[in-house]
């Protein structure tokens, strides 16, 4: 195995954050969706921005839900990525790859929450994991969604809107953020570090 | 951050404009003291008729840990694509959306309405605000001949994810944001909305928020002028309840 995390190429815009995040912790970080390149790297990305129908379409005509859903390394799901996770998406309708039994729904706006959620909020902590090590619980991360997973026994962080979601979710080897860690400052970094040293 | 020729500058009511720093130095300056977005502003492109120049954008993409919007004559869907290929995390549309409104619509399209956000430039004119353009040179801003309270609302209907209210007559000369116009938007706009122009002193982002409910506080001239550093500001912010990521 390859010491060096896969970042799933699903297509889409704006990978460039990421891989520069992973560089600046020092972490090889290569685009790839070849199948066996997925699978012998070390440390596993399912970024994702854009919709959940062009995104999952991508992942079926390039033959991926299974590879992605028997991976044992550790994996993370970013945003869109998180949501691809469920079992479906209200976003489009679509089935999702179920590696979480939750299913992505509309967040709800309101006068003072408007939706998509686009910027900073706070994240409160539901359990000691070490995804989250020497990170501040309450700390502030950078969120742009308009779905989201709800909360759950596999919650490890939740956020508040005009609704609770799930901010972090883990199950297994499986971990997924809603925000955006590569562009959540201090904190951010310190999740894909921790992430890194997972095995 | 106004950028022209790869430097960053900043005028008064978008006239005489000077140089105030190196983009990746302030972009660094910054995001260390809190910053919590960046924006850049090709001043240029659209009043010269090019895109955006994106020469500095993977490079700020690669420093900064927090997101950044750019802007400047992004007038279609590869232009945008190319910035955000490149790192950034929204782009910005004004005079190319005044010219062809279904650009909103095209981009939102292809990249979601969280990419992109809508910048107006707005100018009190008899009693009435109106929406310009071009207005990175004075020789060619123009007024589009729009309201802006009408082309927020049809924006936000076209699918802009957020807008950027930059009220012209307070730009640069810091007596603080232009807070009947913000809270009149406001009351119209149900995506998040970014006052701009005006902020000379901690008390006006103070009233921003307290008055207007905005999202965010954008500014330039005050903190280019190393008066007041973003984290003396947010505590301030912080000690009068206004919930804000403390560094």
């Amino acid at each position: 195995m390859i010491n060096s995390v896969a970042i799933i190429d699903g297509g889409g815009a704006n990978i460039a954050s990421l891989q520069y995040a992973l560089q600046r912790l020092g972490a090889k970080s290569h685009l790839t969706s070849d199948p066996s390149a997925i699978q012998e790297s070390s440390h596993v990305i399912l970024p994702g921005v854009g919709a959940a129908a062009p995104a999952m379409a991508q992942i079926h005509q390039k033959e991926l839900a299974n590879v992605i859903l028997n991976l044992k390394q550790p994996v993370l799901g970013i945003c869109l990525g998180m949501q691809l996770m469920g079992t479906s998406s209200a976003e489009d309708n679509v089935d999702c790859l179920g590696v979480f039994p939750d299913k992505a729904i509309k967040l709800k706006g309101g006068p003072e929450s408007p939706v998509p959620n686009m910027g900073w909020c706070r994240v409160s902590f539901s359990s000691n994991n070490p995804l989250l090590q020497n990170i501040p619980d309450e700390s502030w991360f950078y969120f742009v969604h308009s779905y989201v997973l709800p909360i759950s026994q596999r919650t490890l962080g939740r956020t508040s809107h005009t609704h609770d979601f799930s901010a972090i979710l883990k199950h297994n080897n499986f971990y997924a953020t809603q925000f955006h860690p590569e562009r959540s400052a201090a904190a951010g970094a310190q999740l894909l570090k921790n992430f890194m040293e997972l095995n | 951050m106004d950028v022209k020729d790869g430097k960053v500058v900043k005028g008064v009511k978008f006239r005489n404009h000077r140089i105030v720093g190196e983009i990746l130095d302030l972009a660094r300056r910054y995001c260390e003291q809190g910053a919590d977005e960046l924006v850049f502003y090709d001043i240029t492109a659209s009043p010269d008729g090019r895109s955006v120049d994106r020469t500095w954008v993977s490079t700020v993409a690669s420093i900064l840990d927090i997101p950044f919007c750019v802007a400047g004559g992004i007038r279609n869907i590869a232009d945008a694509e190319d910035v955000l290929n490149k790192g950034a995390d929204k782009i910005s549309i004004n005079s190319p959306a005044l010219a062809k409104p279904d650009l909103i619509n095209d981009l939102a399209h292809r990249f979601g309405s969280q990419c992109v956000v809508l910048g107006v430039d707005s100018h009190l004119e008899n009693g009435a605000y109106v929406v310009y353009q071009n207005t990175g040179n004075p020789e060619k801003m123009t007024s589009s001949q729009r309201e802006t309270k009408p082309w927020v609302r049809e924006a936000q209907e076209r699918g802009a994810g957020e807008v950027v209210l930059n009220c012209m007559n307070q730009d640069g000369v810091r007596q603080g944001y232009d807070i009947t116009q913000l809270a009149e938007i406001r009351a119209n706009c149900s995506v998040p909305l970014i006052a701009s122009g005006g902020a000379g002193n901690q008390t006006h982002f103070l009233e921003v928020f307290q008055r207007a409910s905005v999202d965010g506080a954008l500014a330039a001239s005050v903190f280019h002028s190393g008066e007041l550093p973003i984290s003396k500001l947010k505590s301030f912010l912080n000690d009068n309840k206004v919930d804000v990521r403390l560094c």
